[in-house]
């Protein structure tokens, strides 16, 4: 198949971007996105042109660090899938494809497709943790968890990090990924114990960030590749009052 | 120069706690003098971190990744080992020892399996203290899986994303430590180079990938947590970004390597579909606990997979193996498939494939008990090849995966450099010849957590008077001068081929002639084609770019450079061990019915080789292997 893409282009934080047109043909429909674009560096260099940077790592839709817009969608048309698990076969001959990065003020661009995620890591030091040190812990059956709570814990943990959800939100919010961890930790018995100054410290730190307020549109939810449900913002605004409510003087 | 393993007198049973107990310790005033680099941060990178961090010793910890969560511990799929014996089927540590050694083809020792296996307690009690959400029966205790190579079920597991939620926890713990300042972090830095000062590893020369700027850091003691080198091969289920180069760099500054020949090839991942293919998604071998695996009896069968009649199928490893079935280790699966798909019997376009059928599970469990084991296996199934594994048997094929082989360390995980640690896959100790499944997130995690706090700080126990180290060092200079003139050297070639087709070439070749199986003429053959391949390389490889900014090609390029190396130790370490062993299957050394022949008597012994200069032949010196605990048996899983 033949594809037309627009790319963007930008030599480093400092300079200003632009989309660049580029012409692939005779691509294999059951090639993934990111082989699409190796194919496409490949014949950049041998041009020699600069090949188009872009953020990849597993290549199974787990380590999170893949991701660009694709026609103005996070991570692309299919539903619950990121980047590197997306194939050619979900487009069709012909198709013109715009590739741009993960746009927020909080992810300043670095160059071409790559972005700054490191605010992610940022809000976790402060607070998407147990406290407890190496060595310490008691028997792992000594606290049931049934099965249900399990499950609904790993669903808010299951997040990747990817920032499909800030890229998405008109308001470059963070909520969905901030919550997903306050929740993961709240659900638990050993994340209860310090549940009230973990939301105080992580989203103090999100506010810190440059990212916006979630405004409830739930457009994060619908571009997450792991289906990350919004029902966690609503957990983290919970957590968020009792904290409030309770806090000591 | 001979090897001394350090292993702790005493009864098997009790040598780790003597250890413990005798570790020299640093007290905590002085901790806050020290400082310890850790390169990598998967589960053993950011466990030791942490550990470092929580006593008080001043840690950098640097990934190349741009957070320290991508690490490729991420990926594991399904589980990880521990001989808690919740389920009552009669496991033990002792069972757990026994089952890894042989597992690994009796090429591991002793002292260093028992300690694994003795840790594994620790860990899941370690892993649930931080939040990590494992799979739970109904009554709120832990659940078990079985995996290949075992007859109990000590597999804890979290879906299919154990090491994602194992990797977060150890992740969160330190940046805990980031948080609290007693760990500096380093993202997107890519370790270029070990400085050595006094015969000691004193510190590390990086590369700030996003600026491109060589920085200097010094530490009393370096901690490489770098992962395994399989993606030498090109097409692997690792991240694209996996390399040998900290370990290999370390390596050329002193540190042994280890039996670098031995990498697991595993038999579940998805087949290759093209040229353009850029790597191999691994399916869990939990699948295997449910999956049944198979071939057409026919050659040239043209019938769709559920048209093929039972009495048309052949069930090539419940008829080889009865007594393990479907769960044969992952070194006897891979070549039993090799040896079906070899002899024509492959399906799928090219060919190169096996069915993993699981209509039989189906109809015994129902569709809603397989999916929620599987699910998210399933669905990554349908989103790479657009097949529905629910009324279709999957299509799989054996792809390169772990390296069993590394950096050569003591009981204290310390390499033959003074002050240079290797943890997780990065080292070669535990496995053997053989690694078993949900093993490899136990040892990561056994490494950083348990093992590597005390025999650090017992290195670290004679650092308490030797001060701050100077960057200002000849070694310091030396070290970033010649890192710079190799970034200066490959952008300077200017030729008209990539990166990526000298690492595809170089990839098929070894997966040829040191891959599943090897012979002594195919490894001459590839270690002259290796030399030539990089000869070409550096007459015509294009890298483009510059060198103070962000650039890609320039990081794989440098990478690559080493991998020819690697590839030719790989080769050497393959042709001088002149047996059948684990992963390591050499066709003149096999049974009549086509079994890996073990030589124990001129091959008991662990290879360790030495980097002798550009164009030399490395030093092979041999660490024997001595049994006290069991003897050597035939490894059966018939």
């Amino acid at each position: 198949m033949d594809l037309h893409l627009k790319i963007w282009r930008q030599k480093d934080n400092q300079s200003a971007g632009k989309l660049v047109a580029y012409e692939l043909q005779g691509l294999n429909p059951h090639m993934s996105f990111l082989e699409m674009l190796d194919t496409l560096n490949e014949k950049l260099i041998v041009n020699g042109e600069e090949p188009v940077e872009f953020d990849h790592d597993c290549r199974e839709g787990i380590c999170g660090q893949c991701g660009v817009m694709i026609n103005g969608i996070a991570h692309g048309p299919l539903k619950h899938t990121t980047t590197c698990q997306l194939h050619l076969r979900s487009f069709k001959d012909n198709d013109t494809i715009v590739i741009e990065p993960f746009r927020s003020s909080a992810f300043p661009v670095k160059k071409d497709l790559k972005v700054d995620r490191s605010a992610f890591d940022r809000i976790i030091s402060l607070g998407g943790f147990v406290s407890i040190n190496t060595g310490q812990a008691p028997d792992a059956t000594v606290i049931p968890i049934t099965h249900e709570l399990a499950e609904e814990a790993f669903d808010s943990a299951a997040c990747i990090g990817c920032g499909a959800c800030v890229a998405t939100c008109k308001n470059g919010s963070a909520a969905l990924f901030t919550s997903a961890k306050i929740t993961h930790m709240a659900l638990l018995p050993q994340g209860k114990e310090e549940r009230s100054q973990r939301v105080l410290n992580m989203v103090r730190q999100m506010d810190a960030e440059s990212f916006g307020h979630c405004s409830n549109t739930e457009a994060c939810e619908v571009e997450c590749p792991q289906g990350i449900s919004v029902l966690n913002i609503a957990r983290m605004n919970f957590e968020y009052n009792r904290a409030l409510i309770f806090k000591k003087k | 120069m001979t090897l001394n393993s350090k292993i702790p007198a005493g009864p098997l049973e009790e040598k780790w706690t003597r250890y413990k107990k005798t570790a020299k310790l640093v007290n905590p005033a002085n901790r806050k003098k020290l400082d310890v680099i850790v390169v990598g941060t998967g589960l053993a990178g950011s466990s030791i971190a942490a550990s470092l961090g929580e006593m008080g010793y001043r840690v950098k910890s640097f990934c190349f990744q741009d957070s320290p969560r991508r690490a490729h511990s991420v990926a594991a799929q399904g589980g990880v080992n521990a001989a808690k014996n919740y389920k009552n089927d009669g496991d033990s540590v002792y069972r757990m020892f026994v089952d890894t050694l042989k597992g690994g083809d009796f090429r591991a020792r002793e002292a260093n399996v028992y300690r694994m296996a003795e840790c594994s307690l620790n860990l899941i009690d370690q892993a649930v203290a931080q939040g990590v959400p494992f799979g739970r029966e109904y009554g709120g205790y832990l659940n078990n899986r079985s995996f290949g190579g075992v007859q109990v079920s000590r597999t804890f597991y979290a879906r299919g994303q154990t090491g994602q939620q194992l990797l977060l926890g150890a992740y969160q713990a330190l940046m805990r430590q980031v948080g609290k300042k007693t760990v500096q972090l380093f993202s997107r830095h890519e370790m270029l180079d070990v400085v050595v000062i006094d015969g000691k590893a004193r510190g590390i020369i990086v590369r700030d990938l996003d600026t491109g700027v060589i920085e200097r850091h010094a530490a009393h003691a370096v901690i490489l947590a770098t992962g395994g080198y399989g993606k030498i091969y090109y097409l692997s289920t690792l991240a694209m970004g996996c390399n040998g180069s900290a370990i290999w760099r370390a390596h050329k500054k002193g540190a042994l390597m280890a039996s670098p020949s031995w990498i697991q090839v595993h038999p579940t991942s998805l087949p290759q579909s093209g040229d353009y293919q850029s790597k191999l998604t691994l399916m869990s071998e939990s699948l295997r606990n449910d999956g049944r695996i198979w071939v057409p009896l026919k050659l040239d069968e043209k019938r769709e997979p559920n048209d093929i009649p039972e009495e048309d199928r052949d069930y090539y490893l419940e008829r080889r193996y009865p007594a393990f079935g479907n769960l044969a280790p992952r070194d006897i699966s891979s070549r039993a498939a090799k040896e079906r798909i070899d002899a024509g019997f492959g399906i799928g376009p090219l060919k190169n494939a096996v069915y993993l059928d699981f209509a039989k599970a189906i109809k015994e469990q129902g569709k809603d008990k397989i999916a929620e084991k599987y699910g998210n296996l399933f669905d990554m199934y349908h989103k790479i090849t657009g097949y529905d594994a629910y009324s279709e048997p999957m299509m799989i094929s054996p792809s390169a995966h772990f390296s069993m082989g590394g950096l050569w360390v003591d009981y204290e995980l310390m390499t033959t450099l003074p002050g240079l640690f290797a943890l997780g896959e990065a080292n070669f100790a535990d496995h053997g010849a053989n690694r078993l499944g949900a093993n490899s997130l136990l040892q990561a995690s056994v490494d950083g957590y348990f093992i590597a706090p005390y025999t650090i700080a017992n290195y670290l126990s004679n650092e308490i008077h030797t001060g701050e180290i100077a960057t200002d060092h000849i070694e310091f200079e030396k070290a970033e001068l010649a890192v710079k003139r190799q970034i200066e050297e490959l952008l300077q070639i200017k030729g008209n081929k990539t990166v990526d087709h000298f690492h595809k070439i170089l990839g098929k070749l070894l997966y040829d002639y040191c891959g599943l199986a090897r012979n002594e003429e195919g490894l001459k053959y590839a270690i002259a084609e290796i030399r030539k391949l990089k000869q070409e390389f550096y007459d015509n490889v294009m890298v483009s770019g510059q060198p103070d900014s962000l650039n890609t090609e320039l990081e794989k390029a440098g990478r690559v450079a080493d991998y020819f190396e690697i590839g030719e130790l790989m080769c050497y370490d393959a042709l001088t061990r002149k047996e059948s062993c684990g992963a390591h299957f050499r066709e003149e050394y096999q049974t009549a019915d086509g079994e890996a022949l073990r030589n124990d008597a001129d091959f008991q012994f662990i290879s360790a080789w030495a980097w002798k200069g550009d164009g030399e032949e490395p030093e092979l010196i041999k660490e024997p292997l001595t049994f006290e605990e069991i003897q050597p048996t035939v490894r059966s899983y018939k």
